[in-house]
C-alpha cells in the first residue's frame, strides 16, 4: 500500500479505565481524503476511539499517527474536532468565532492590524461560504442548534486540519436540519477533500455520508464480568456507491473487462 | 389554582414588594410614639422626625471644632477601605482561582490549602493583623481579603472547572497554548462570575470593615457608630446604619449594571 492510502495508521490500540476495558485490538489504515463512519451501541467505544484520535486521551497500549507523523501527545491543530455541543465559544460572536480559529495559533492570543485584517476578510468569506454572514455580529447562543454545528464545522475547517473529527454532530438536530447539515457536509467535503472521521448513532447518515462503515462491538463476553473484554471494530463495509460492493472492480483491475469480453464471445449461443 | 401558580400583575408585585419596608416603618413609629408618650426625653427609638433632622445635619453641618461634616469624611474613608480590599480580594482570587482551575500541578499543590485557609475565622486573626500591620488602614484592608478572599476563590476555581471539556479541547486543536486558553477562553467566561462573587461578599466586606473600625480607628462609618454609642445617640447610630445599607445597595447595583454592560453574550440567550 502506497503511504497515501496509510494516511492515517492505527496500531493495536487498547485502553482501559481503571481495569474495565472498552476498546481493545484495533488495527486501521485510513487512506487520505477518506470519509469513515463509526457506529455501534452505547457504550462500545466508539467515543473513546475519537478521543484517542484526537490525542485528548492517550491509549494505555499501541499507537496512532497521521501521515507517519510522531504520536501526538495532546490535542492541535492537526486534528480538529466537532462535538455535539459546546464546540462553538458563547463569549465570542459568530464572527469571532471563526477569527480566533487564527488567532488562538499565536503567540499571546490577539491578532493586531493588517493580519487582524486579512482575518476578518477570510473569515468573512467562510462565514458567507457557510450561510451564516448574516449573523456575523450575533453571539452563538441566539442561533439555531443547525447554524451552531454549521459555525462549528466552519470553525474546525479554517484552522485546516489534516484529519477532521465529528462526534455525533447531528445527534441534537431535528431531521430535516439534519438533512440540510448531510448536504452541506457533502459539499464542504468535495471542495476540501479532507479526512474524516465521524461518530454516529444514525446508520442511515453513516452509510450515506461515509466511504467506509466502522462497527465496534464486543467480539468477546464474559457473563460473569462484562467489564472484562474491550471493543473492537468488528466490520468494516465500503460504502461507496451506495454501499454496493465490487461497482468500481473493473477500474482497480482492467485485465478483468477483457476475460469478461472474452468469456462473453466464447459463450455457446 | 395552585399557589406556585399564582404570578402577582406588575402593580401588585409593587405594592407588595413596598409593604415589608412600610410596615417597619409603621412598627417603628408605633413603638417610638408609646416610649416617648412615656418618657419625652427617652434616647432608644427617637421619634422618624428627629431622626430626618438628624441626618440632615449630619450630611450638611460641619463639625463644630474642625469644621469638617464628619459623615463624608466617615464614607470616603470606609468607601476607601472596603473598595480597596475587595478590590484586591477581587484580583487576587481571580488569579489564584484561574491557576487552581486551569493547571492540574496548581490544583493539586493549592486546593487543598485554599480551602482549610477559607475555614479559618477572619475574626479572630484581628487582633493578630493589628499587632502585624499596625492600626491603620493597612489591617483594615487586610482584613477584608483575608475575609473574602479564600472563598471567592474556591468558587472561581470551580467555575473555571465547570467550562465544558469539549471548549478547552476545541481550543487546542485551534492551536491555543495555555496562555491563550486561559485569557481568551477561561478569563472571558470567568469574569460575569467575578463580578458576581464581589457582589456576594460586599456584605461579609461591610461586615468586616466594621468590626475592624470599630475596633480601631479615627474614621470611618463603624467607628462613628461605636463612637456615637456611649451617648446612646440612636439618631446617629440609625442615620448611619441607614446610610450603610444605601451606600452597600447603590454598590451592588452598579456592579450589576457593569455585567450587563460588560458580558452582553451572557443573555444572548435570554
Amino acid at each position: 500500500m502506497s503511504n497515501s492510502e496509510r494516511f492515517v495508521q492505527v496500531r493495536d490500540i487498547w485502553q482501559a479505565y481503571g481495569g474495565r476495558s472498552i476498546i481493545e485490538r484495533v488495527n486501521l489504515d485510513v487512506a487520505e481524503g477518506e470519509f469513515v463512519s463509526i457506529v455501534g451501541a452505547s457504550g462500545c467505544g466508539k467515543s473513546t476511539f475519537l478521543r484517542l484520535l484526537l490525542a485528548d486521551e492517550r491509549p494505555v497500549r499501541g499507537m496512532i499517527t497521521v501521515d507517519g507523523g510522531a504520536v501526538a501527545r495532546e490535542p492541535g491543530r492537526e486534528r480538529g474536532v466537532v462535538f455535539q455541543k459546546y464546540s462553538v465559544f458563547p463569549h465570542l460572536t459568530v464572527r469571532e468565532n471563526i477569527v480566533v480559529a487564527e488567532g488562538f495559533n499565536t503567540a499571546c492570543g490577539w491578532m493586531f492590524g493588517a493580519a487582524k485584517r486579512d482575518a476578518r476578510d477570510r473569515a468573512d468569506a467562510m462565514l458567507a461560504r457557510i450561510g451564516l454572514n448574516h449573523v456575523a455580529g450575533q453571539y452563538p447562543a441566539s442561533l439555531s442548534g443547525g447554524m451552531q454545528q454549521r459555525l462549528a464545522i466552519g470553525q474546525a475547517l479554517t484552522a485546516k486540519p489534516r484529519v477532521l473529527l465529528l462526534d455525533e454532530p447531528f445527534g441534537a438536530l431535528d431531521p430535516g436540519t439534519r438533512l440540510q447539515m448531510h448536504a452541506f457536509l457533502t459539499e464542504l467535503r468535495a471542495e476540501t477533500k479532507m479526512t474524516v472521521f465521524m461518530v454516529s448513532h444514525d446508520l442511515e447518515e453513516a452509510f450515506k455520508l461515509g466511504d467506509r462503515v466502522l462497527v465496534f462491538d464486543k467480539p468477546r463476553w464474559d457473563p460473569q464480568d462484562p467489564g472484562l473484554y474491550g471493543a473492537t471494530i468488528t466490520y468494516d463495509f465500503d460504502a461507496r456507491d451506495q454501499g454496493l460492493p465490487h461497482q468500481r472492480i473493473l477500474d482497480r483491475f482492467p485485465t478483468l473487462a477483457a476475460q469478461n469480453a472474452h468469456a462473453r464471445q466464447t459463450e455457446p449461443a | 389554582m395552585r399557589l406556585i401558580n399564582r404570578i402577582p400583575s406588575r402593580p401588585m408585585a409593587l405594592l407588595i414588594a413596598a409593604a415589608p419596608f412600610v410596615a417597619v416603618l409603621i412598627a417603628y413609629a408605633i413603638g417610638s410614639e408609646v416610649r416617648l408618650a412615656a418618657n419625652p426625653a427617652d434616647k432608644l427609638l427617637p421619634a422618624l422626625s428627629t431622626i430626618q433632622e438628624t441626618a440632615t445635619r449630619l450630611f450638611t453641618e460641619g463639625d463644630r471644632r474642625s469644621g469638617e461634616i464628619l459623615l463624608w469624611q466617615d464614607t470616603w474613608a470606609s468607601l476607601g477601605r472596603l473598595l480597596g480590599g475587595v478590590g484586591v480580594s477581587a484580583a487576587l482570587s481571580l488569579v489564584i482561582g484561574m491557576l487552581i482551575g486551569l493547571l492540574p500541578l496548581v490544583r493539586s499543590a493549592l486546593s487543598g490549602f485554599v480551602a482549610v485557609l477559607s475555614m479559618v475565622p477572619p475574626l479572630a486573626l484581628l487582633p493578630i493583623l493589628f499587632i502585624v500591620f499596625g492600626l491603620g488602614e493597612t489591617s483594615k484592608i487586610v482584613l477584608i481579603v483575608i475575609g473574602i478572599t479564600p472563598f471567592m476563590t474556591r468558587d472561581l476555581a470551580q467555575r473555571v472547572l465547570d467550562i465544558p471539556h469539549e471548549q478547552l479541547v476545541k481550543a487546542q486543536t485551534l492551536g491555543a497554548s495555555s496562555w491563550v486558553i486561559a485569557v481568551r477562553v477561561a478569563l472571558p467566561q470567568v469574569l460575569p462570575r467575578l463580578i458576581s462573587n464581589m457582589r456576594l461578599s460586599l456584605g461579609s466586606a461591610w461586615l468586616f470593615l466594621i468590626a475592624a473600625e470599630a475596633v480601631a480607628a479615627e474614621v470611618g462609618l463603624g467607628y462613628r457608630i461605636f463612637l456615637v454609642r456611649r451617648y446612646l445617640a440612636m439618631d446617629v447610630i440609625l442615620t448611619y446604619v441607614i446610610w450603610i445599607t444605601l451606600l452597600a445597595f447603590m454598590l451592588d447595583w452598579l456592579l450589576k449594571q457593569l455585567s450587563r454592560k460588560a458580558f452582553p453574550w451572557m443573555e444572548a440567550g435570554l
